[in-house]
C-alpha cells in the first residue's frame, strides 16, 4: 500500500518510516476493541499511518456523554453504533484500509474468534474483567495486545507478549473480577484519551515494524496535571 | 530514621502528606505499614513502585527510595 490512488498520500511519512515499512503497515492486520475514547484517536491514526486492514469493535452506540471526548462522536451520530462511524470514519480518511466493523460486545464465548486473525489486538476497553478475557484469547491465539487504560488525566500504556503475565501485573490476580477503575469517579478528559491513543498507535507501530522500544514488562505512566511521565518496570 | 520520596497518584493525591518529597519514616518500615501511618487506604492502591520498579505491600523502604503509589486505572 505504498502506492495509492491518492498519490503522495504517504509522503510525510517518510523517512520517519522507510518504504518498507509502509509496505509492512500496508500488509497488517489489527484489530482495534472498544472505540470510545481511546478506540477512536487508534482508528484514526491508524488509518492515517496507514494500516491495511482494521477491525473495529464495539456493542455501544454513542450516547451524550461521549461528546466530551470520544473522537468518533458527534451530535447527529447519538445512538448510532460506535464501530459503523468507526468504519464511516476510517473509509473517509483512507478508503484503501480494508476495515472490517463488528457492533458486537466481546465476551468468553466471541473474543478469542473475533481477534485470531490479526497480527495485533488494540486494548481500548473501558473494564477490566474483560481485558483479562481479551488477554486469554490473545495469549491462544498467540498475538500481542497494546494496552492503555485511562482516568481523569492519567493513563498507563503497556504492551503484552504470548506468555506474559501482562495484566495481572497491573491489576493482581483478582483484578480479573474488577470491572472498573477510578476512571467512575474522575471521569476522563479528551486530551488524556487522544493523548493515550496516540502512545498506543506508537507501541503498535513499533511492534507491527520490530522498531524502537517496546513497553514489554513495563508501564508507561502519564499524570498530567503534575507533567508525571514514567516508565515502570512490571517485572 | 531514613528519608523517602513518596508520590501519590491521581485520586490518591490527596492522601499526600507534608514533606512527602523528603519524608522521615523508621527504617525498614514496610509500605503496608507507610500506608497506614499515614491515613492512605490500602484497598485504593492497586500498583506500588520503588525505585521504578513494582513491588508489593511487605517491601520494606530503604534510605532514598522513590515511592509511587497508583490506584486502578481502567477507563477507555
Amino acid at each position: 500500500m505504498v502506492t495509492s490512488k491518492f498519490e503522495g498520500r504517504y509522503d510525510r511519512n517518510f523517512n520517519t518510516l522507510s518504504r518498507k515499512e509502509q509496505k509492512t503497515l500496508g500488509a497488517s492486520k489489527v484489530a482495534v476493541i472498544g472505540l470510545g475514547g481511546l478506540g477512536g484517536g487508534v482508528c484514526e491514526m491508524l488509518a492515517r499511518v496507514g494500516v491495511g486492514h482494521l477491525t473495529l469493535i464495539d456493542g455501544d452506540s454513542f450516547e451524550a456523554s461521549n461528546l466530551n471526548r470520544q473522537l468518533l462522536s458527534e451530535e447527529h451520530l447519538i445512538d448510532v453504533p460506535k464501530a459503523e462511524a468507526a468504519k464511516n470514519r476510517v473509509n473517509a480518511i483512507n478508503s484503501e484500509v480494508i476495515v472490517n466493523h463488528l457492533v458486537e460486545y466481546l465476551d468468553e464465548s466471541n473474543m478469542y474468534e473475533r481477534i485470531k486473525n490479526a497480527d495485533l489486538v488494540m486494548d481500548c476497553l473501558d473494564t477490566i474483567d474483560i481485558r483479562f478475557i481479551l488477554q486469554k484469547a490473545a495469549q491462544k491465539a498467540s498475538i500481542p495486545i497494546v494496552s492503555g487504560a485511562i482516568a481523569g488525566v492519567a493513563g498507563q500504556v503497556t504492551t503484552i507478549f504470548p506468555g506474559d503475565k501482562g495484566y495481572e501485573l497491573i491489576y493482581g490476580k483478582k483484578g480479573g473480577k474488577q470491572s472498573k477503575g477510578i476512571e467512575t469517579r474522575t471521569g476522563n478528559i479528551a486530551y488524556c484519551a487522544l493523548f493515550v491513543a496516540a502512545l498506543q498507535s506508537s507501541e503498535c507501530l513499533k511492534v507491527l515494524l520490530d522498531r524502537g522500544d517496546i513497553l514489554r514488562n513495563k508501564l508507561l505512566i502519564a499524570e498530567l496535571w503534575t507533567n508525571t511521565f514514567d516508565i515502570m518496570d512490571l517485572v | 530514621m531514613i528519608k523517602i520520596n513518596l508520590k501519590l497518584f491521581v485520586t490518591l493525591s490527596k492522601y499526600l502528606p507534608k514533606d512527602s518529597e523528603c519524608l522521615e519514616i523508621p527504617e525498614a518500615t514496610s509500605v503496608e505499614k507507610l500506608m497506614s501511618d499515614f491515613g492512605i487506604p490500602g484497598d485504593l492502591v492497586k500498583l506500588i513502585f520503588i525505585n521504578g520498579k513494582r513491588q508489593d505491600s511487605n517491601y520494606r523502604l530503604k534510605n532514598n527510595d522513590r515511592v509511587g503509589l497508583f490506584p486502578p486505572v481502567g477507563g477507555g
